[in-house]
């Protein structure tokens, strides 16, 4: 398992398996963003730069899947190509149908990615569709399968210099036809400059002209050199690329004149500088003018700069240069990291016994470079939420469908981050979520209008920062819970005893247990036995909690909330007997004595006063079952979790804490109360401790120790 | 019965376990520790003891004795943790066993190692993987991926948070003191046990 390095080139094969892999990751990424940019071209089918993009991106998909030799994928996408090229041409109006199938296109080449001979029937199934939306007049270009897309290569821009030597006459070149072959590469404008051209009655055999010569080409400089490769040592040629992103940029302009010329040479900055000078802004012209005023000028100014900006920006984000890396080896940065801040802890504190000044310093610094590295490292993993959306939007619009329901699907700030693997890991939590509210939260079109709202339901999925969690917002202006079916499904589940009084948000938690369904008949859509309990516990296990709300009548909204990342946590370290705990800082309200004053342990009952709020409270000693006791004073951590507080009795309180997180293994995978260990400074071992699961085991206990005295089943959600 | 693959690995660690002389193939040992402060995780079986700091990973460690029938390892200035690689659920798991004494490492041929008598051994012997002949007695091979196997971790899920029932005779063996307070809670802990999937 170890060590093992590859000391060998990569074969041929090994190089295209690892090609391919990019491969897949790209069509997987494309494939989104074709998705994504379809489902905006239902809802407004006209915008061009839409339909382009996803004509490029299938073109992508099937220049490089011929290439690592996903054939079928390439023919496939070929079919779509062809329809899509009529599309952008205007020949073919983007209708849903369209989107719908190009849609399920989209899924068929994930199954060919998979399993490039799988397809069959279902390609053929495609293609036929695919073609017969394609008009009788256009079907020839289906048949004669030229490449369109091959006609739009990559352009460049060069500015060419062709100053001839006077005697370029001599070998009987003719300067004409090299620049006519120049115009034959493409998009051409000739400027000849004829100035130096002497009085006809002198000397005519000799070469007095010179052009600049701008074109547009998809070739490269060094064949557009060759045309001149006779010509070389009887002129002066200078070839130089314009970048065509300055050419064509938004507002359409290009370079102003004075830079062209002094970029050219043709004129110096100084002099182009004098001439400006004593030039006066069109602006302030036209104001002397009385043509218009300097408020007017302002704004337009303002209304320049603001495009230029916008353009200016666009092209920095297209710009902006990405690295591939394996996952693996940032989790190995993680892990180094976070050894790191480990290692630093005890330098800090070992300097600090040492009381050495120097050392001191040398400890602050560490620590201080350590922390940015942490946060930097930490950032490299943390990926845009909006990278899921898509996919999100894509549910909902088939569900929509299917269920015949009108649901329009709105995000907000999707530009969250979030450690990618909590993304990942919120995938199938989220579209649950999604698929309930437009399953059983969002009505029909026609009871919608009946209760006097619009007739398309509405999902928003919101994301946004709070502290150093990140919480994630679905929620629809549906039906909203209905309590009462909530408390009748609870009961004849067994779930809650019949006589039971519950708030409202304590039938809501109801249905995060499991088994639970409020909806009669189980549908296609949701319902299929995984229930919300699925979804809180993932949550979970994310260190995250999920809350519910709901208003009958005006829709529910699910509240995630997750940590930032799951590789360090901000921690307060407490001692229970001889070991050290970690409680997440994100929990924890406040700490103070258990002074015996705010106790009031009567009959067996763990209560304190906290400022006149009553906290129940766990002993962990008692909890964990650590023999002895606590001489000293004992400490109370305050903690707060979803809308309850607790309290957890602990023999002392060290402080705030820097925790790596370390899984406990998988021998120790069954604990609940524990999430992970953390090594200290000292070398030990800490353990992370789960409040949720702590109070939820306790209350468990709690409960059936009280089940003698209460016979009736148990009420596992009073926390909840 | 004893499948033995002579893959060229017939070396052993020897480690004693009380009296008992006991050996693991030295393929799946990575190392060998002086004993060191283990942290013991609250709630779960008393053979799982805790987690040591291994250069910074966090690693397991079992009571092999507890694990094997035998009372509860006590320290002293021969305890080491043996620090075997085992698989569980396809992956490869650091795990550290206490041993009373760490002995050496022999050699052994296939031709010397017998598969485990039925009974005589007082030990659990799916654990066994074969007895080992030496001149002056006899080794026990544990076969250290079934002492930690799936189905025996299985319990400890079931269990959660709870004693082994395993465990909890072990403890009586054992006459600790928390026996009483371990005795009176278990029902209640039993129940808790449902909790996770019950209803």
């Amino acid at each position: 398992m170890q060590g093992q390095i590859l000391m060998r080139p990569l074969g041929g094969t090994e190089f295209m398996e690892k090609f391919k892999e990019v491969y897949l990751e790209e069509i997987a990424e494309l494939l989104a963003d074709i998705e994504s940019a379809l489902l905006e071209l239902s809802e407004t089918p006209d915008r061009k730069e839409l339909i382009d993009s996803v004509f490029r991106a299938f073109h992508t998909i099937k220049g490089s899947g011929a290439m690592f030799g996903f054939e079928t994928i390439a023919a496939f996408t070929h079919e779509i190509e062809t329809v899509l090229d009529l599309v952008r041409r205007g020949l073919v109006p983007m209708k849903k149908s369209l989107v719908d199938l190009t849609l399920s296109a989209c899924d068929h080449i994930r199954h060919l990615a998979e399993d490039d001979s799988a397809g069959g029937k279902d390609t053929e199934n495609i293609v036929r569709m695919l073609r017969s939306m394609i008009p009788a007049d256009y079907q020839e270009d289906v048949s004669s399968p030229k490449d369109r897309a091959e006609h739009l290569p990559e352009l460049s821009t060069c500015r060419i210099r062709f100053r001839p030597n006077p005697d370029i006459f001599d070998n009987g070149t003719n300067p004409i036809l090299l620049v006519d072959e120049l115009r034959n590469l493409g998009e051409c404008q000739v400027i000849a400059h004829t100035h130096t051209i002497p009085p006809l009655e002198s000397e005519t055999t000799k070469c007095y002209i010179h052009w600049n010569i701008i074109l547009t080409t998809s070739v490269k400089i060094e064949a557009i050199r060759e045309i001149f490769i006779f010509a070389e040592d009887r002129c002066r040629l200078n070839i130089d690329l314009i970048h065509s992103d300055e050419i064509m940029d938004e507002s359409g302009k290009y370079k102003r004149i004075g830079d062209i010329l002094v970029e050219r040479g043709d004129i110096t900055l100084p002099d182009l500088k004098k001439a400006l000078e004593s030039q006066r802004k069109i602006g302030e012209m036209l104001v002397a003018a009385g043509v218009t005023d300097s408020d007017t000028v302002a704004s337009a100014l303002a209304e320049q700069e603001h495009v230029r900006n916008l353009s200016r920006k666009h092209r920095e984000d297209a710009m902006t240069s990405n690295i591939r890396v394996a996952a693996k080896k940032l989790d190995t940065l993680v892990d180094l990291v976070g050894e790191l801040v480990t290692v630093q802890a005890s330098l800090s504190q070992r300097s600090l016994l040492l009381e050495d000044a120097e050392m001191i310093s040398i400890a602050e610094e560490v620590e201080r470079l350590t922390a940015e590295l942490r946060d930097n490292t930490i950032s490299i993993r943390l990926v845009p939420v909006s990278t899921t959306f898509g996919k999100f939007r894509r549910l909902v619009y088939d569900l929509s469908n299917e269920l015949g329901k009108a649901v329009a699907m709105e995000t907000r700030g999707g530009e969250t981050e979030l450690d990618k693997t909590v993304i990942d890991r919120l995938n199938d939590p989220v579209m649950h979520i999604i698929r309930n509210a437009v399953d059983h939260g969002i009505e029909s079109p026609e009871k919608r209008i009946a209760s006097g709202k619009p007739a398309k339901g509405n999902i928003l999925l919101a994301a946004e920062h709070s502290g150093t969690n990140v919480l994630i917002r679905i929620s629809d202006d549906g039906a909203g819970l209905d309590t009462l079916m909530i408390r009748k499904k609870a009961i004849s589940a067994g779930l809650i005893p019949p006589e039971v009084q519950l708030t409202e948000n304590e039938l809501f938690s109801l249905i995060f247990l499991p088994g639970f369904s409020t909806v009669g008949e189980i549908s296609e859509i949701s319902g299929r036995g995984v229930g919300m309990d699925v979804v809180k516990r993932s949550i979970e296990n994310l260190r995250g909690s999920v809350e519910i709300s709901s208003k009958k009548g005006e829709g529910t909204a699910i509240t995630m909330k997750l940590p930032l990342t799951l590789a360090i946590i901000e921690g307060l370290l407490v001692e229970v007997g001889p070991t050290a705990y970690v409680l997440p800082l994100s929990v924890v309200e406040e700490c103070m004595e258990l002074a015996q004053s705010t106790v009031r342990n009567a009959r067996g009952r763990n209560l304190a006063n906290v400022r006149g709020e009553i906290v129940p409270y766990i002993h962990l000693r008692e909890f964990f079952r650590i023999q002895g006791d606590w001489k000293g004073v004992k400490q109370i951590v305050i903690v707060r979790l979803n809308n309850f507080r607790l309290g957890l009795v602990v023999d002392n309180i060290i402080g705030e804490h820097q925790t790596v997180i370390k899984s406990l293994g998988k021998l120790y995978r069954d604990t609940k109360v524990f999430s992970g260990s953390t090594i200290l400074a000292d070398g030990n071992v800490a353990l992370i401790l789960d409040a949720y699961k702590l109070a939820e085991m306790a209350e468990a206990e709690e409960l059936l120790v009280r089940k003698n005295s209460y016979p009736a089943a148990g009420f596992p959600a009073m926390i909840r | 019965m004893v499948s033995m693959e002579t893959n060229g690995a017939n070396q052993y660690l020897t480690f004693t376990l009380g009296e008992e002389n006991f050996a693991l193939e030295i393929a799946k040992v990575r190392e060998v520790l002086d004993y060191t402060k283990i942290t013991r995780v609250p709630r779960m079986p008393d053979f799982l003891r805790g987690v040591i700091n291994l250069r910074g990973n966090v690693v397991p460690v079992i009571d092999l004795r507890l694990k094997l029938g035998m009372s509860a390892t006590e320290k002293t200035l021969d305890t080491c943790i043996v620090i075997a690689e085992i698989m569980i659920e396809g992956e490869l798991v650091q795990v550290g066993a206490l041993a009373d004494s760490v002995k050496e490492v022999i050699s052994l041929e296939a031709a010397r190692i017998s598969p485990p008598p039925r009974i005589g051994t007082k030990l659990r012997n799916e654990f066994i993987r074969g007895m080992g002949k030496l001149d002056e007695g006899f080794l026990i091979i544990l076969d250290i991926d079934r002492v930690l196997s799936e189905d025996d971790l299985a319990v400890v899920k079931d269990s959660s948070s709870v004693e082994l029932p395993e465990a909890q005779e072990e403890k009586k063996d054992n006459s600790e003191e928390k026996e009483e307070e371990e005795e009176e809670k278990s029902p209640v802990l039993d129940l808790d046990a449902e909790d996770p999937d019950g209803f």
